[in-house]
């Protein structure tokens, strides 16, 4: 009947399907979704449902795509009807379209469309829409756990990917990165600092995975920074001084953090402060595996913050506190309170804080701590009441001074009426006394005496083990407890029994006399007992205590056998081995590997090679700050559209000088002449190596190739860039007529083949600079120059040691108290750079400072140049880099040739005429 | 990551399975009601349970259960604030999340469930780029649906999944221009029996309604940013301008959102709004117990204690209440042995108070400890740590919105131990 009903109920839809209205089929999709939201088949459908997969409502269409990614793998024949809808919609101008075409087909999961997913993934994966490419990495993932065989061609894909620059991309590659190649991490290398600095602005989803990986990637790329800091005890400031004073004696190389790792601290830093509860835990992970020990601290607030969230948040932190501060209780000390419990906490969140209380505890709040703990051990909640109970215990091993407070609370509960709370004092009891059995004969005596009224069975077992070791100890009582348990020994539970054969045999060695014919008795009892585990231990202590003809050499050991000195238990937490697993993930949470786990590994001995990471020329070379500022950008604001635009388009070298421009252009760094190289028609020629603008100083001698014909130029020009120049110049009167108030800087774009108008500018006359900045930038801090300072400043003069050069004025201080001597410039100049250098200062006496002036050829790059200031006994590498305006000269120009200049530049694609101020 | 979502409800029934990868068939939830039965209280399952092939990471809210499944290693919070964020949009689209809601809107839940993730992996969960994916259900939109046949699903995407703002869509526009903020602080304490605190805090948030046209760029000050030690903010937060200014400054959502949650440096002293005078009394070999309680008004600053609900988990071998209150109705339910006392406002001149006795079980011996005192209560137009906003500016659009800002306390997680 009901099989009957559902029958009908599936025609009814079929008809549905395949009526002509829009809104019947509407209707039968939102009814068959609804069945399959509840767990029902409803795989006869698909051959109808099916064929609205092109529909054009795109509702309809939508419900279609979860019907088929549902029911696809059990109908793969009829689900390939649906391809060709699919590769069609790929090519859909609507970028929501081609994404969730993607999307279907690669959720469909049949195998015999691979090859067709992966070319629509490796077509995505360039697709325009950064949304599209997303798409296209999350398709990565979906095809590699369909057919592990395309693993090459994924990775492909992915290196492509992860070189998006896109921050919608970012998060989906690299769990794609993640899922399918964990281990090539030499893909991430070229990344990693794009990876870094995007990290805020990708969605939050994206940062959690990308931080994962990158803390992984860090483990394998730096050195420790954690060396030095194993002398660094938290809270001794005594010790900090003493390793200081080692320090400088013995390590001569002291830690330096690597400029990379440095930007993965900082860049997370302010993810702290997510609402995303899993950022934050991510980035505290971050610091708690890469971050040298004295910055972990930051991260403490925000764990604390994340226990306001909600129950199952407060869980899995509260596991990762529990984990820390078994290792750093300084981080958490202060917060103690905050770890109190509620009697309307969840149970395990209870047993948690309990955890991590008792991890925190130390001699100065173990007294609040353990008057905190007198409230729990009342609660109703029995479980965590006996939780409390080991907690004590802990306390009690761990600091030697409460250890007596706590076992006279202890032995104040055995007379509680919760059966749980007693047995759980006694078993606590035990392990309390086993550390000092002497002094508490007392406390054994009590117990025995709560013996006859305590029934559970863990807790009597304990006090049974207890008078047999310590039958010495109470002499007159272990008998008569014996004694008792004789009489009940049948209708004890089976622990219970074994502890008791375990005392009759211990006080059959000790104190025979008394109890021989007891001992008989229970052993002749536990003879015929039905549990074979107390048959077996009967017949073995027989056999080892009572000496008769049968038995070996053994017996003669039986004493020291049972009466050994036994190693008191050490209580320690559960979360002891627990910072094996990385924090914060689901490992660490079960304490268990889980599949997939990544392990993190140890840090290299040696940091492997830095330069790897080194994309495009984003720093000087030999800049000792990684990350610093632009120079000169708060000075020279009034250039700086500019000289940004120059930057950001990773300028390649300009040189017009075709004389020296093959020698510098080698010696420029590598990832230059990377960017360079690119270039596929180019020659050796002097302009050959820019596809990009080029720009040059007003009063330069221009070495002009005639291009071979004017038509390869042209078609040239067309299909890729127009050779360029950028001629900039400064024009008073231009100024003048625009009213503009300082400077107009305009900047000329001009087609390289045409020739003529240079002659014309050649001949233009430089005038005198209207603005001259006075201040000066640092070139070497007085603490790196060990007394030596060093400033510079450019001074907008021609210069007067070479046409191509630019003056600098150098004012050189000694803030050390001996004269430095012999002040100069290195020979050997590190980037090949034309440089005039100064003549040799002579001396410089304390305090005193000079000004001298030289002049450096920048090639008319912004490149920085790069040399050593020296001293009679040391070398400083110093280098300065220019800001583009600081290159050029300014010239004089009527406003009629202005004009005409302006034409000529109307012939190429760009004009970029700048009045700046 | 996430491979499949079960909802279970209170009486242990999937009503809802989704799966974002293959199928994972449903009796893998019996391990999640192994753990259901095991545990006393439903708060009381544990949030991450292994199985031999899968891994089950279920949130509780509303009284549903939802169950991931996952296969491999992912951070466990990952799943748990995805989970939770899905129960906010429920929220957000349905008023209400409850199995009712969601049984009715199976199909724009689906909707929303599959743009939320893609292969498991969460794709779009910022609730307004949803809303112009999916279109949240209103009775007049069916209505105009159903006759003109047109869809809840957008044709084109979202705005903002591209932009740099993605929180907001482009082109709002109201005619009445409007940002209200809320400041709610919330108090968590412990006290002890004999009145003194052992520990206090207090959290808060700003919550706010913004309906502006355009892109408005706003900025807001407090007369006491140093107040705020811990904060954590909107994704709209520029935060380096907090860092250097302690200014907030941000392109708002469109709608409702929480801007910032923070938390008051705990070097400052806490005002502890109400005091209890309680008396509650078990004596050994006696069915009887007394129970007096009383309530005042402490450091108020003035304003009154408003909205007070007193309750208790009276001990089990309670088996009835018989009390009179001064003011306001008690329950007490026999069965889970809650009392529940509605006080109302606090009077400073009659303190409201519930006397009278608790019967035992016969036989039964004295319950050892006695039961702690939860107690909610609202104090409207303050601030209890003190922080006052001290301006709201716009940039970026030429009207004049109205402006509003509204303080209140409230009691978190406040108990008095007896």
């Amino acid at each position: 009947m009901l099989n009957h009903c559902f029958l009908c109920r599936n025609e009814d839809l079929k008809e549905m399907l395949e009526s002509s209205k829009e809104s019947l089929k509407l209707e039968a999709m939102k009814r068959i979704v609804g069945l399959i939201a509840k767990g029902k088949n409803a795989s006869e459908l698909f051959p109808a449902v099916v064929k609205n997969v092109a529909s054009k409502n795109i509702e309809l269409k939508k419900l279609v795509y979860v019907y088929l990614v549902r029911y696809a793998e059990e109908q793969q024949d009829l689900a390939l009807l649906s391809i060709s809808t699919f590769q069609r919609a790929l090519k859909d101008p609507n970028q929501l379209i081609r994404a969730s075409a993607l999307r279907v087909l690669s959720s469909i999961r049949v195998p015999i469309i691979v090859p067709i997913m992966m070319l629509s993934i490796k077509e995505a994966s360039t697709d325009l829409s950064p949304y599209v490419r997303k798409t296209a990495a999350h398709a990565i993932q979906k095809l590699y756990s369909l057919d592990p065989d395309q693993k090459e061609h994924l990775i492909e894909v992915i290196e492509k990917l992860l070189k998006d620059k896109s921050t919608l991309v970012a998060g989906s590659v690299v769990m794609a990165f993640e899922e399918v190649c964990p281990d090539r991490i030499d893909l991430i290398h070229k990344n990693y600092r794009k990876l870094c600095n995007l990290l805020v602005d990708v969605e939050e989803w994206g940062q959690v995975v990308i931080i994962h990986m990158l803390t992984r990637y860090a483990r394998t790329q730096f050195v420790s920074p954690w060396r030095e800091d194993a002398v660094f005890d938290e809270n001794s400031e005594k010790a900090f001084y003493d390793s200081e004073e080692e320090r400088r004696v013995d390590q001569s190389k002291p830690y330096i953090m690597d400029p990379d790792h440095r930007l993965l601290l900082r860049n997370t830093k302010p993810l702290l402060q997510s609402r995303n509860t899993a950022v934050v835990m991510a980035v505290s992970q971050l610091y708690w595996h890469l971050a040298p020990k004295h910055e972990l601290s930051i991260i403490t607030k925000s764990l604390v913050r994340l226990l306001r969230s909600h129950r199952e948040v407060q869980y899995i932190v509260l596991q990762n506190i529990a984990t820390m501060s078994i290792q750093r209780k300084g981080m958490f000390e202060p917060f103690m309170k905050s770890f109190y419990v509620r009697s309307t906490d969840a149970t395990h969140i209870k047993t948690l804080k309990l955890e991590i209380l008792t991890n925190l505890a130390n001699e100065a709040n173990i007294s609040t701590i353990l008057r905190e703990f007198q409230t729990y051990v009342k609660s109703q909640d029995k479980a965590f009441a006996a939780a409390t109970i080991q907690a004590i215990g802990r306390c009690a091993t761990n600091i030697s001074e409460v250890t007596d407070t706590c076992l006279n609370g202890l032995v104040l509960l055995l007379s509680n009426r919760d059966e749980t709370v007693v047995a759980e004092s006694v078993v606590v009891i035990k392990k309390l006394l086993q550390t000092q059995p002497s002094q508490h004969s007392d406390i054994i005596k009590h117990m025995a005496k709560l013996f006859d009224n305590i029934t559970v069975s863990m807790a009597r077992a304990s006090i049974l083990w207890l008078m047999g070791e310590y039958c010495e100890h109470v002499p007159k009582i272990a008998p008569d407890v014996l004694r008792k348990m004789a009489k009940t020994f049948t209708s004890e539970e089976d622990i219970v029994k074994l502890q008791t054969v375990n005392l009759a045999a211990k006080l059959y060695l000790t104190n025979s006399k008394q109890t021989k014919l007891l001992t008989q008795y229970i052993l002749n009892l536990g003879k015929y007992d039905q549990s074979y585990d107390i048959r077996d231990r009967t017949r073995f202590i027989r056999q080892l205590i009572v000496p008769n003809e049968k038995s070996g050499a053994l017996s003669k050991y039986a004493r020291r056998i049972l009466m050994a000195p036994k190693p008191a238990p050490v209580l320690q937490s559960a979360f002891k081995d627990r910072d094996r697993f990385q924090l914060g993930t689901l490992s660490h949470s079960l304490n268990s590997q889980a599949n997939g786990y990544l392990e993190l590994s140890d840090w290299p001995a040696v940091a492997p090679d830095q330069s790897v990471r080194i994309v495009e020329v984003v720093e000087p070379a030999g800049a000792p700050v990684f990350g610093k500022s632009k120079p000169g950008k708060s000075d020279e604001k009034f250039y700086s559209d500019s000289e940004e635009e120059e930057e950001e388009e990773e300028e390649g070298s300009s040189s017009e000088d075709s004389s020296s421009s093959s020698s510098s252009e080698e010696s420029e760094s590598e990832s230059e002449s990377e960017e360079n190289s690119d270039d596929s028609n180019k020659s050796s020629s002097s302009q050959s190596d820019s596809e990009k603008k080029k720009k040059t100083l007003k009063n330069k001698k221009l070495q002009q190739q005639k291009p071979d014909s004017k038509d390869r130029y042209w078609s040239h020009a067309v299909t890729k860039f127009f050779l360029m120049h950028i001629v900039l110049s400064f024009s008073n009167q231009f100024v003048a007529n625009c009213r503009c108030s300082l400077l107009c800087l305009y900047v000329f774009l001009v087609c390289q083949f045409d020739t003529v108008s240079w002659h014309v500018r050649v001949s233009l006359q430089a005038s005198s600079p209207v603005f001259v900045p006075e201040t000066s930038r640092e070139l070497l801090h007085r603490m790196t120059g060990k007394g030596l300072s060093a400033q510079y400043r450019f001074t907008r003069q021609p210069c007067i040691y070479g046409n191509s050069m630019v003056s600098l004025q150098l004012t050189l201080s000694n803030s050390s108290d001996q004269a430095l001597e012999n002040i100069h410039i290195s020979e050997k100049s590190s980037t090949g750079r034309d440089i005039h250098r100064f003549n040799a200062s002579g001396g410089l006496r304390p305090q005193a400072s000079v000004t001298v002036s030289m002049g450096v050829d920048f090639n008319d790059s912004t490149q920085a140049a790069n040399f050593q200031l020296c001293t009679k006994e040391d070398e400083f590498s110093v280098s300065i880099q220019p800001a583009v305006g600081e290159l050029l000269l300014p010239i004089t120009m009527s406003e009629a040739d202005f004009t005409k200049e302006q034409t000529i530049l109307s012939l190429c694609s760009e004009i970029v005429v700048f009045p700046l101020n | 990551m996430i491979h499949s979502l079960f909802l279970v409800n209170a009486s242990g029934d999937i009503f809802l399975e989704k799966h974002w990868k293959s199928v994972v068939s449903r009796s893998v939830c019996d391990y999640f009601f192994e753990a259901l039965e095991r545990a006393t209280e439903p708060e009381n399952v544990p949030p991450v349970i292994p199985t031999p092939h899968h891994f089950l990471i279920n949130v509780l809210r509303h009284r549903i259960y939802f169950v991931a499944v996952i296969q491999s290693e992912v951070p466990p919070l990952f799943v748990i604030e995805f989970l939770h964020r899905v129960v906010d949009t429920f929220q957000d689209y349905f008023g209400v999340c409850s199995e009712a809601a969601i049984k009715d809107n199976v199909v724009v839940v689906y909707e929303l469930l599959e743009e939320m993730l893609d292969n498991g992996f969460p794709l779009a969960t910022e609730s307004n780029i949803l809303k112009e994916l999916i279109k949240p259900p209103t009775i007049l939109r069916t209505v105009v649906n159903t006759i003109t046949g047109s869809t809840n699903v957008g044709e084109q995407l979202p705005t903002g999944q591209l932009s740099v703002v993605p929180w907001r869509r482009t082109g709002v526009k109201y005619t009445n221009n409007e940002a209200y903020f809320d400041v709610v602080e919330e108090i968590d304490a412990i006290i002890d029996k004999s009145g003194s605190t052992i520990t206090a805090e207090i959290q808060g948030v700003i919550d706010a309604c913004v309906k502006l046209t355009g892109m408005p760029d706003l900025t807001l000050s407090f007369m006491n940013p140093r107040l705020l030690d811990d904060v954590s903010f909107h994704p709209c937060v520029r935060f380096k301008r907090w860092e250097a200014e302690r200014i907030l400054s941000f392109i708002p959502p469109d709608g409702n959102f929480r801007l910032l949650s923070y938390h008051v440096s705990s070097q400052n002293l806490v005002a502890i709004p109400v005091y209890v005078k309680h008396n509650i009394s078990f004596r050994e070999g006696s069915s009887q117990g007394r129970f007096e309680l009383t309530l005042g008004p402490k450091q108020t600053m003035g304003k009154a204690v408003e909205s007070v609900l007193v309750s208790s988990q009276l001990p089990r071998g309670v088996l009835n209440a018989n009390l009179s209150p001064s003011q306001g109705t008690y329950t007490f339910d026999p069965v889970t042995k809650l009392l529940s006392w509605d006080v109302g406002k606090i009077n400073p001149q009659k303190l409201p108070s519930l006397k009278g006795s608790v019967s035992l079980q016969t036989g039964a011996s004295k319950p050892d400890e006695n039961p702690t005192i939860n107690i909610q209560f609202k104090i409207q137009q303050l601030a209890i740590s003190g922080l006052k906003v001290n301006r709201l500016d716009m940039y970026g659009e030429k009207y004049k919105p109205f402006k509003g800002i509204k303080y209140m306390t409230k009691a978190g997680k406040f108990q008095v131990r007896t």
